[in-house]
Formats: C-alpha cells, sequence, structure tokens
C-alpha cells in the first residue's frame, strides 16, 4: 500500500531558483533562507520517499488565459521544465508515474473532484523551484513526481474550504493505491505577498505566524477562511496559501510538527517552510 | 449587461484579476504569454508598437506599454503574472515594479519589505 510519509510547504519565488543557479545559497542576504532548508533536506533523505505530489499553480506556461482549469493533475511519463519568461535557466525534466496519477484521477473524480486531466504538462517554476530548494543541483530528480496545479490566477479560484478538502480526498487516492510507495505532499507558494496594485509590497507577518501555527493545530480554522479574507491579510497573490491546505488536507487530522521556519523578505515575498508527520 | 461586485472590491490599491478585468486585458496578456519564445522577445524589442498592435492592444494599453507604467496596465486588464514576462523584457524584477506600482523608491520598497520582517 501506499504511504503518506508526510507534508511539505515551501515558496516557488523565482529569485530562489535563480539564487541557486548562481551558487548564492551562502551569501549572506540568502544564508538566513537557505538554512530553512537544512532540515527539511535531512528529513527527506532520512524517510526517502518514492514520489511527490506537487501542488503548485501554473503561471502562464503550461496554461493560458484561454482556459483555466480550477484543478489539473498530471498523468504524463515526463513533465519538461521550459523557458516561461522569468529569466531562469531550464531545470531537468521531472519523471511521473502514469499508473499512480491515473489511481489518484480515478479517485478523485469519484470523489466529486472533476480534475483535468493532462497527459502532456510543462512545469514552470511553481514547480520546479520547490524542486529545486529540496533538492539544490540535481542533474536529475531522485523521485517521480505528480504534479498537481490550481488555479490561483484567475478568479473565481477555489475557496480555501474545497482545497482543504480536495487535500482529504488525496490523502485517500494516495492510501488506497495497492503498490508500496512512499509519497510526501508539497504545498508549495504564499506566504504573504502582493506583487499588484499600490498595495505591492504588503506583507504581513502576523498573519502568516497565525497560519503557520493553525495549519498544524487546527487547519479547519484556515478553511472557515474565504478567498476575499485571504486577498486582504495576505494580498492577492499570498492567496496562493491555498494550496498549503492541499498538502494538510492529505494528512490526518493530527500531525506532528517536524520543522518550521520564517523569512522576510525573499524577493517581495514571506516566505514559510514546514515539514509535517502524520501523528502516531 | 453588467459585471458583477465581488467581495474584495473594497480591498484598496488591489486589483483582483476577475472575469471582467480578463475581458479588457486579454489582448495584453496574450502579447505577454508570446514572450514565453525568446525570439518574440527580440521580435518585440525590434518594434514595440508593430508588435502591441499584431495582437490588437487598445491604444490606452499600447501607450502604458510604452510609457512601461505597470499600475496603469494592470488597471487595463493586464494580470501580474503575465506582466512580469513584459517587465522582464524591460529588465524591471518583481521589486522594481512592486516599487513603481506604490509610489516609492526601489531602496525605500527594500527597505519596507525588510521591515516588515522585524
Amino acid at each position: 500500500m501506499a504511504t503518506i510519509l508526510g507534508g511539505i510547504t515551501t515558496s516557488h519565488i523565482p529569485a530562489i531558483g535563480n539564487a541557486i543557479q548562481r551558487g548564492r545559497e551562502n551569501d549572506p542576504s540568502w544564508k538566513p533562507f537557505f538554512d530553512g532548508y537544512i532540515p527539511v533536506r535531512a528529513w527527506l533523505d532520512d524517510v526517502k520517499p518514492d514520489l511527490a505530489v506537487v501542488v503548485y499553480n501554473d503561471h502562464g506556461l503550461n496554461f493560458f488565459l484561454d482556459q483555466i482549469p480550477t484543478f489539473a493533475m498530471g498523468a504524463a511519463k515526463e513533465y519538461p521544465n521550459c523557458d516561461s519568461g522569468w529569466g531562469l535557466e531550464e531545470g531537468p525534466a521531472a519523471l511521473g508515474n502514469p499508473e499512480f496519477s491515473w489511481h489518484l484521477i480515478e479517485s478523485l473524480v469519484r470523489d466529486e473532484f472533476d480534475l483535468t486531466i493532462c497527459q502532456e504538462m510543462k512545469v514552470d517554476h511553481g514547480f520546479m523551484v520547490p524542486m529545486s530548494v529540496l533538492w539544490p543541483h540535481a542533474m536529475e530528480w531522485p523521485l517521480q513526481v505528480v504534479p498537481l496545479a490550481v488555479n490561483t490566477v484567475q478568479h473565481p479560484l477555489p475557496s480555501p474550504a474545497r482545497c482543504f478538502k480536495l487535500g482529504k480526498a488525496l490523502g485517500k487516492a494516495i492510501a488506497s493505491y495497492p503498490e508500496d510507495l512512499n509519497v510526501v505532499v508539497i504545498g508549495t507558494g504564499g506566504m504573504s505577498h502582493q506583487l499588484q496594485g499600490e498595495r505591492a509590497g504588503l506583507i504581513n507577518k502576523p498573519f502568516d505566524l497565525m497560519f503557520l501555527e493553525t495549519i498544524v493545530t487546527n487547519p479547519d480554522a484556515l478553511a472557515r477562511l474565504s478567498v476575499p479574507d485571504l486577498v486582504e491579510s495576505a494580498g492577492s497573490e499570498g492567496v496562493e496559501l491555498i494550496m498549503w491546505l492541499v498538502m494538510r488536507g492529505a494528512l490526518g487530522e493530527r500531525v506532528s510538527l517536524i520543522h518550521r521556519h520564517y523569512h522576510v523578505p525573499v524577493s517581495s515575498t514571506a516566505a514559510g517552510v514546514l515539514v509535517l508527520e502524520n501523528a502516531a | 449587461m453588467t459585471w458583477t461586485n465581488h467581495e474584495f472590491d473594497h480591498i484598496p490599491g488591489t486589483y483582483v484579476f476577475n472575469g471582467r478585468r480578463s475581458v479588457l486585458g486579454y489582448p495584453l496578456n496574450r502579447m505577454c504569454m508570446s514572450f514565453n519564445s525568446e525570439e518574440n522577445r527580440h521580435a518585440f524589442l525590434r518594434d514595440e508598437d508593430a508588435y502591441c498592435r499584431r495582437f490588437g492592444l487598445s491604444d490606452e494599453q499600447r501607450q502604458a506599454v510604452s510609457d512601461r507604467d505597470v499600475l496603469r496596465l494592470i488597471k487595463l486588464g493586464g494580470n501580474i503574472y503575465y506582466l512580469a514576462k513584459l517587465a522582464g523584457i524591460f529588465r524591471l524584477n518583481v521589486q522594481d515594479i512592486g516599487a513603481q506600482q506604490s509610489g516609492m523608491s526601489v531602496d525605500d520598497f527594500k527597505a519596507m519589505l525588510v521591515a516588515a520582517g522585524e
């Protein structure tokens, strides 16, 4: 049976990818941020996942505004990364696991999550930066992946409650896979940031710290927030935090906090890191 | 015909990318999507206005592109993730365009971000 080893949250800011590509992890301005990943990598070395479900949003590579799925899951053998005009070098393609993807898709659709199914899917920095920061300078990724794209670009967005429920259905789907497979679920994006409008530059540290605490102990409370609540508190782009709730939903009701880190700013964004395991 | 009002309309200095803005900005965002290709980025730089016209940008949108006025482009339906591709051609990063939109110098904007973390 497949097992969920735990969940990780991480930012996917392009500047992180740039800093890794330029070998700047130990620069004084970057070190405090990258140090927050040392315990995450140690945990990954220890638990050795076979596969990661990466919950991310596309910023205009695989999807354009002509067709925007609310939730889309990859079912490909391989997920290439391509130039999307953000100045990052292309990273290695990620290998998929079509049998596992189709199992998840069948289970999720049965549970009334009507996903868009992608047998060809390019992944942008929303996916690649988390991979790079967790496995820096990898020539090839040491595990298989299933990309799960959530629309955080074109409103209306799925509500925090909907994303949390998707996570619960995802957890059930993973656990019902008949083959042995060790899985981590990675929720990307956030934390508070706003890139647009006169309010650009918004960072809300009290809100972020509340979110980092509450997602561990009482995620139902976060699922009761609305999208406008999140836009108001975390910024128009900080709304990406809905993807953390997909990760959290996939874990059990009670979780153990393995690691938490928070750093401001990375580019114009607050960066939060979590490693959670299901409580014994 | 009327556009529905939203709960987020009252949030100051924030242009939530809803259907109304997406319809208005579609040609602009479609042009920005084309900048995923390096060849297209060069074609834009060779003749900006012709490139904008090819994608059917409005006069106001073309003017705002010419002025590098990101806030104006947001108000004209640009989506920030797509505009970032355009800004990248002008070698402006998200801190540069954040400073521009909030009416601050880049140094003051960076100092504000650092202070927010303290």
